[in-house]
């Protein structure tokens, strides 16, 4: 049986416990609800005929492939800059540090439109292009993605005790080693939860890459396809927008519910050695 | 978000949000009577325009100061935030279908015969499409024949969101048609020749399905098309509203592009409505009938012509006789029976553009 009331030293459990739930049914279950609800006035082979069309699947395919592209650079990226940041002591350290928000502050249509004039430059001078294809949607999901991989693993490589560094060494390991074996452990699910948040950002990302993303069929994100069917302006229309996009919630969902299962597998393996 | 994790900092943004709101709050408020009126996108200069004749027109003869609030968007998605309930007095939309769909997705918006209200079945001005290419004319693009061209990369919006693509579409459409039916229409009207209109309109279907395979990029709207071919370069020709082929070409003076008018284009027709729901509840029906009807005076043709749209207007359009060139210019509902067929047959779900296939490439 669940204990639900806890006795604790801090009071007020009952009364933060009833607004938890409240908020999050205000901001979150609701809003969903209505999407499942809308999509459950649609017949099946409708649903199915939609999610199937080549332009829907294409779209999936795509956005899902870029953005576990994107988080795993940002990953390994990120993983290099939070190290710096952390270990080592240069000048102008605090405006690196800053610089990585960026990303993150700056209002998405304003990244984008930076993104597409720039690399449309860059493709002008190198003779390839860039914008409208892949490798641009992959550089703007991989921009808006680093802050989350970098501002989580900060805290985790700062609690990386340097003693235990030293142990290792002391005890022979050499510095890959240690490495691997001392600190990977230690801040890999810090690691996966800044690439767990990275993915998810860039699946729904719309403002920065809107701009440098396809417009063809075949070749836009799932959020333009969605956008395509809303602008059909017609009913059905709308019913086939809210099927993708549920379509896209579920599989989010199950995905990031996956990442988290691993992020818990290895925190339990890291505490058990 | 570094900033936010000191807690005076967070306090100050917070205080200048809330403040923001509040001044946004007071600005908004005035005592006259405002018409808004949602359009599409290419008209954003053209309404700024008549918008200052009208409101000098109404105060001179009624006395009133009026303030017109215009809107700008993709024509579909516009017609969808109506719909949803965007207070529109008037809409302006690119196409009859859209506002078709206000009227039949809002209950009480418009009256089916709304097209009646107004001369020229509500069109105070009409346009065609012609082809942009860039200076020289490099890829030598003379008609629709070289749409189909290996070498040829064509900009055109997707003709699911957007008014201007499906003009685009229908009048390669047209040429086809007539160039397999043997240089003329009249086999359309003789029910003998059914057989082999059925098979001209076969070869018209590969012939706008390769003019769409031709595509480069295929934006949302009109504007969006125009940006990318003007401004980040993209692709060798633009299929092109003529207003904003000219608004380009004549209005920004930029000589880095030349327009190319083909053999044969559509009377592409935007137009005008009132929307009733509105009017009766704001109490602006007499100003929003002026607005609309002000639209056809001598004055607002000559504006109308200015901003690059064929007027109706026989004077006007002769004072801008070297923009708007005499070419073969077909009707919808001569040739394809008019926009709810068109939509129905061409452009709704698993109808003709979609058996194109084109997603799948």
């Amino acid at each position: 049986m669940i204990e639900f009331k806890q006795r604790s030293v801090l009071p007020g459990f009952g009364l933060t416990m009833g607004l938890t739930l409240v908020y999050l049914s205000l901001l979150v279950l609701i809003p969903f609800s209505g999407l499942i609800l809308k999509v459950s006035g649609m017949s099946w082979t409708d649903y199915w005929a939609t999610i199937t069309s080549p332009s829907v699947l294409a779209s999936f395919r795509l956005t899902f492939g870029a953005s576990f592209i994107a988080a795993l650079i940002n990953a390994f990226f990120g993983f290099i800059v939070a190290w710096t940041l952390v270990r080592y002591h240069f000048p102008f350290r605090r405006v690196a540090d800053a610089m990585v928000d960026l990303p993150f502050a700056m209002p998405t249509a304003v990244s984008g439109i930076a993104l597409l004039t720039l690399y449309q430059k860059i493709g002008d001078v190198i003779g390839y292009r860039i914008i409208f294809t892949r490798v641009g949607l992959l550089i703007a999901l991989t921009f808006i993605g680093l802050p989350f991989v970098v501002r989580t693993l900060q805290p985790a490589i700062e609690d990386v005790e340097r003693e235990l560094e030293e142990v290792a060494a002391s005890l022979g390991a050499n510095r890959w080693k240690t490495f691997w074996r001392v600190i990977f452990p230690a801040v890999s699910p810090a690691l996966i939860t800044g690439f767990a948040m990275a993915f998810a950002r860039a699946l729904g990302e719309y403002g920065s890459v809107i701009f440098i993303a396809g417009s063809k069929a075949g070749q836009r994100i799932v959020s333009l396809e969605i956008v395509e069917k809303l602008n059909e302006n017609s009913p059905e229309g709308d019913m086939r927008a809210v099927a993708i996009a549920v379509t896209m919630l579920g599989a989010s969902f199950l995905l990031l519910l996956c990442i988290n299962l691993v992020q818990t597998w290895m925190n339990r393996r890291y505490a058990d050695e | 978000m570094l900033f936010l994790r000191r807690p005076i900092f967070f306090a100050l943004t917070l205080l200048c949000v809330v403040g923001l709101f509040h001044l946004a709050g007071c600005g908004g408020s005035s005592n006259y009577r405002t018409l808004s009126n949602v359009s599409y996108d290419p008209t954003r200069e053209l309404y700024s325009s008549y918008n200052k004749l009208f409101v000098k027109h109404w105060k001179e003869t009624k006395g009133e100061d009026v303030e017109i609030v215009q809107a700008h968007g993709g024509s579909g998605d516009q017609a969808k935030k109506v719909v949803n309930g965007l207070e529109a007095d008037v809409v302006t939309l690119a196409l009859a279908y859209d506002i078709d769909a206000i009227g039949e997705q809002a209950q009480g918006t418009l009256k089916p015969e709304w097209q009646k209200q107004f001369p020229n079945n509500n069109c105070p001005y009409v346009s065609t499409i012609v082809f942009l290419v860039r200076k020289g004319n490099p890829k030598n693009i003379r008609d629709w024949d070289d749409l189909i061209r290996e070498d040829v990369g064509i900009i055109t919006p997707n003709p699911k969101t957007s008014g201007g693509a499906r003009w685009n579409y229908l009048a390669a459409w047209a040429y086809a048609l007539k160039k397999e039916l043997g240089g003329s229409f009249d086999a359309l009207k003789d029910s003998a020749r059914a057989a082999e209109v059925e098979v001209a309109n076969q070869k018209a279907f590969d012939f706008v399905k390769a003019v769409h395979e031709n595509a480069v990029e295929m934006p949302a709207g009109a504007r969006g098309a125009t940006n990318l071919f003007v401004r980040n370069g993209e692709g060798d020709v633009l299929l092109a509203w003529e207003n904003e082929a000219l608004l380009t070409v004549v209005g920004q003076k930029n000589d880095e592009f030349e327009i190319v008018v083909p053999s044969i284009s559509i009377v592409a027709e935007p137009p005008v409505a009132i929307v009733d729901s509105t009017v009766d509840k704001k109490g602006t029906r007499d100003l929003a009938e002026a607005y609309l009807n002000y639209l056809y005076s001598p004055e607002a043709q000559k504006l109308v012509a200015d901003n690059f749209y064929r007027p109706s207007n026989a004077d006007a359009l002769a004072a801008h006789a070297e923009w708007f060139p005499n070419l073969e210019l077909v009707k919808i509902d001569d040739i394809f029976g008019g926009w709810k067929k068109v939509q129905k047959e061409h452009f709704a779900e698993g109808g003709i553009y979609d058996k194109m296939g084109l997603s799948t490439r």
